[in-house]
């Protein structure tokens, strides 16, 4: 009993209720040990699902283009590239920055998440700028079936990715105002989580809405 | 059962939590973990990844993501089917790299639960695309519109 009660009266005071309780429980029985990245995995693969019935829709309508403008007509592929390429950026910024997490430095943690905050919303500005295009061309959402499901499926990774920005710079706040206790660190790495995936999905974008959209 | 807990931090009181909760044992498993904290984070086999990982990967990304972007804005092959299959083909291994070498996938996180998450989560989801393409071109197919003298033959 004296190791785990030695483990406990180091870390950073937590609600009396949750110390005793964990002190009880874990000693006795092993349970996965951090439970909130197991349930934020948990979330990403449900929102996983939601993405894969968004491409399913896209799939199926893709080329319903009801007389109107296909793929080939709107998609602007260089940049795409540029976007991808912004997203891709992001995502190696934000890998520095858990590296510099993990090391304890704050400026550079902090500088790191501020580049992927730039990134990002360089992204969200580019895809605002293409949707505002599209629209002007009459090519919105009410076009085609076609353009419904494709500013459905993009628009939703976009809305993820604007989600993300928010929570990131709550986070810088918070990194500022509390240190890296082991609740911001934990957030960091939900958020790392979270980035990471917004990347997977949109391989899956390029690849099955812009590129297979604009040979067909 | 809770509230008795909210009292007693001290060490001291360890024995004294085994005898007034002997009779709950049953109940154990069910509330007052759902934290995770104080626990070392090494040992759970979650790996956070060193610079190399960070950058293997990225660089494997660029490869990957340069590639299809060329074959489709070069019109490198000669058939379309070939290239959509090619780039597919593509991304599907990026989105290994990216599982491997950024979200740290593998078969001992989270005492494995990630991954049998993640192996259903990937069921489902081939389920439903496949079905769905599959259910809505025959249905595309059958329900054209039906001539006239077909339409008496039917049974």
């Amino acid at each position: 009993m004296n190791a785990p009660t030695l483990e406990f009266a180091a870390v950073a005071p937590e609600p009396a209720l949750q110390q005793t309780a964990s002190k009880q429980f874990h000693v006795l029985e092993h349970h996965p040990e951090n439970g909130t990245l197991l349930g934020f995995w948990l979330y990403l693969m449900s929102d996983c699902l939601i993405f894969a019935c968004l491409f399913a829709t896209y799939a199926v309508l893709g080329h319903s283009y009801a007389a109107g403008p296909s793929g080939k007509d709107l998609f602007d592929l260089p940049l795409v590239a540029v976007n991808t390429s912004l997203l891709l950026l992001s995502s190696i910024t934000y890998g520095f920055a858990m590296l510099t997490m993990q090391q304890k430095q704050m400026r550079a943690t902090l500088i790191w998440l501020a580049v992927t905050g730039v990134l990002g919303a360089g992204f969200v500005t580019l895809e605002l700028t293409e949707f505002a295009h599209l629209i002007q061309e009459g090519a919105g959402p009410q076009r085609s079936a076609f353009l419904s499901s494709f500013f459905t499926l993009v628009g939703t990774h976009g809305l993820h990715v604007t989600c993300g920005l928010i929570w990131l710079v709550t986070l810088m706040v918070q990194l500022g105002m509390h240190g890296f206790s082991e609740a911001n660190q934990r957030r960091l790495q939900c958020l790392s989580m979270f980035w990471h995936f917004l990347d997977v999905i949109w391989i899956g974008v390029f690849t099955f809405v812009y590129l297979m959209g604009s040979m067909a | 059962m809770s509230t008795a807990h909210t009292h007693d931090a001290t060490p001291g009181s360890a024995a004294a939590h085994g005898e007034r909760h002997g009779s709950s044992h049953g109940h154990r498993h069910g509330d007052g973990h759902g934290d995770g904290h104080g626990h070392g984070h090494g040992s759970d086999g979650h790996d956070h990844g060193s610079l190399l990982t960070y950058v293997t990967g990225f660089l494997l990304s660029v490869i990957l993501t340069a590639i299809p972007f060329w074959l489709v804005m070069a019109k490198v092959l000669p058939s379309q089917q070939v290239t959509a299959l090619v780039i597919l083909g593509f991304a599907a291994v990026q989105v290994v790299v990216h599982m491997v070498y950024f979200l740290h996938m593998n078969a001992r996180a989270e005492g494995g639960w990630n991954m049998l998450a993640m192996i259903f989560t990937v069921m489902v989801v081939v389920i439903t695309l496949s079905g769905s393409l599959w259910v809505m071109y025959h249905l595309n197919h059958n329900m054209m519109p039906t001539p006239a003298h077909q339409m008496r033959e039917m049974p």
